[in-house]
């Protein structure tokens, strides 16, 4: 009989991390093959927060969808609502005032400094920098502030509508999300002075977690990790969306591809983010904040008590909702990671046929097993957290 | 996105290279579609890849819808964009229902387009759709041991029944 033997030293071990785990940042399971310390094989297992969310979609009017779609993606929740209101003005060829673009344009960006200061905070908390985590988390709270004050929620806030938004910006938000814009770029340099030279920080992500440009594009991937890698491809400048032409801002890229670009590259967005919030306020248009089409938009208020044909549309608006030709739109925006992409197919009834969500983490997610693959069990946890996956995202 | 003669242009190009493949175009709404034969959806989708002065090669969304009650049923889009020209078109295979059990059938992408692996598995997970040649075509959202194909239109939209043993045990 001959004897089994087992090479101690070459064994492999398969062990599971997650769904529920701090370092997986949301529900996700993965399943590692480990040599020692070293990742061999790695699969990540996902679904454990599917909601059914585009499903659900189907069973409502096209405004009651707009609070559906926000919970996806939890982190970047305006992102959500613009890809969906998007896709359905540009079903209906519905222009949205200039006011509205530009506030739009404002608290996209509001919001991917807070998608990407939860980013820092939890990343840098997972390689152990307790402290970076209650300074991001205290600018963040800034802008939950600022989106409280605008929008009466800090977080999924039902604030775009098809048409543009549902209210004005109230007098003060003016000064305070100016005196924000300013200040972040400050905020960002004291990141960086507290990370940069970090000598745990640099080793733990210096020239870890690398996939070649090429092989990243033939992944799907996009948003920061593609630019890191030295692709400069942002939807904000290739695609006529909102006002972003009419703003004047950088692209941010890496050259190497680790994790130390794809930590540069957010941080050099967040930088880029306040300036564009400081040149929307400074150019931002007068006049109207929703579009003036009764079909469509809800009326004003005021006009319930005393115009019939308010009322009338107003009531039309709110029990059957609005109507929409056949036809179908993918819409795309540059969200904090990467293209998310809102399909919606309309078959003339009052409730979208189908909607369907391109989420960037869930794309994304199919390179975390070449980024991690011939690394360190700490080096991947590294490689998850620059990543980015909202797992509420990946999931749908 | 290219117009209206754009679009016929590309059509025409390919027409020539793979005749019969694409069925018809539409330009609805500035979105430039092809309809195209699902039996040759690789083709055109090579064909837009490889072609030098389009290079339609980078696939940002690969998704299915269900039309019904219109024949044929399903139909699964491909999102790509030339990166040079910025540019973006979709192309549209149309697939019938084979009725009773059967599922309907296509090619699978992921040889041209790696990205296409976990979409793939999100149609087949959620419309039935099987892509032939797919390297590990499961659920992914759904649970493995599900049963249906829950985005399709006639799916219901609803609970399910969820029986309490211990209530019925004890009151019966």
């Amino acid at each position: 009989m001959a004897e089994a033997t087992v090479d101690r030293d070459r064994e492999i071990m398969t062990v599971n991390i997650g769904p529920h785990h701090p370092a997986t940042h949301g529900v996700l399971r993965l399943v590692v093959d480990l040599e020692g310390e070293m990742v061999r094989e790695l699969r990540p297992v996902i679904g454990y927060v599917h909601t059914g969310i585009e499903k659900s979609c189907e069973d409502k009017s096209y405004w009651k969808v707009i609070p559906f779609v926000e919970r996806m993606d939890y982190v970047s929740y305006f992102f959500q609502m613009e890809a969906f209101c998007g896709a359905v003005e540009r079903l209906i060829d519905l222009e949205i005032p200039p006011r509205a673009k530009y506030l739009r344009t404002i608290f996209l960006e509001l919001n991917r400094i807070h998608s990407h200061l939860v980013w820092l905070g939890t990343t840098a908390l997972d390689l152990g920098a307790i402290s970076m985590l209650w300074y991001c988390f205290r600018e963040r709270d800034k802008i939950l502030d600022l989106f409280e004050m605008a929008t009466g929620q800090r977080m999924h806030t039902r604030y775009f509508q098809v048409g543009g938004v549902i209210e004005d910006i109230p007098v003060g938000f003016e000064a305070k999300c100016r005196a924000f814009a300013e200040e972040m770029p400050v905020r960002v340099g004291q990141y960086e002075d507290l990370l940069d030279r970090n000598e745990v920080f640099l080793s733990r992500t210096k020239g870890v977690g690398i996939v070649p440009r090429e092989r990243l594009l033939e992944l799907g991937v996009t948003g920061p990790l593609l630019r890191a890698a030295g692709e400069p491809w942002d939807l904000r400048k290739a695609f006529d969306y909102l006002a972003y032409p009419e703003m004047d801002f950088k692209i941010p890229v890496g050259t190497v591809g680790d994790n130390y670009d794809r930590y540069r590259v957010r941080v050099a967005e967040m930088v880029e983010s306040s300036r564009i919030i400081g040149q929307a306020l400074d150019a931002l248009p007068e006049g109207p904040f929703i579009a003036d089409d009764r079909k469509y938009v809800l009326p004003p208020r005021s006009e319930l008590s005393t115009s019939m044909e308010s009322l009338i549309h107003h009531f039309k608006l709110v029990t059957e909702g609005f109507r929409v030709d056949p036809g179908e739109v993918y819409y795309s925006i540059e969200s904090p990671r990467g293209e998310l992409g809102c399909f919606v197919l309309a078959d003339g009834s009052a409730k979208p046929a189908r909607v369907h969500y391109r989420d960037p983490s869930f794309v994304n997610l199919q390179a975390f097993r070449e980024m991690a693959v011939g690394t360190y069990v700490a080096d991947m946890i590294a490689s998850l957290g620059m990543l980015d996956p909202i797992l509420g995202g990946v999931d749908r | 996105m290219p117009d209206a003669p754009g679009l016929e242009l590309i059509r025409g190009e390919i027409e020539r290279d793979c005749p019969g493949a694409v069925l018809a175009t539409s330009y609805d709404r500035n979105q430039a579609a092809l309809n195209v034969d699902p039996a040759r959806v690789l083709d055109v989708l090579r064909w837009l890849q490889e072609q030098p002065g389009h290079r339609y090669d980078f696939l940002s969304s690969l998704h299915a819808a269900d039309y019904l009650p219109h024949q044929p049923r399903f139909a699964v889009h491909y999102e790509l964009i030339n990166r040079e020209r910025v540019e973006r078109i979709r192309v549209k295979a149309m697939l019938a229902d084979p009725g009773s059990e059967e599922l309907p059938e296509m090619d699978s992408c992921v040889e041209l387009f790696p990205t296409a692996d976990a979409q793939e598995r999100e149609v087949f997970d959620f419309f039935g759709i099987v892509f032939r040649g797919h390297p590990n075509l499961t659920r992914i959202l759904m649970p493995d041991d599900y049963v249906g194909w829950p985005q399709r239109r006639d799916f219901p939209v609803g609970g399910e029944p969820v029986t309490f043993t211990y209530s019925e045990e004890r009151y019966g």
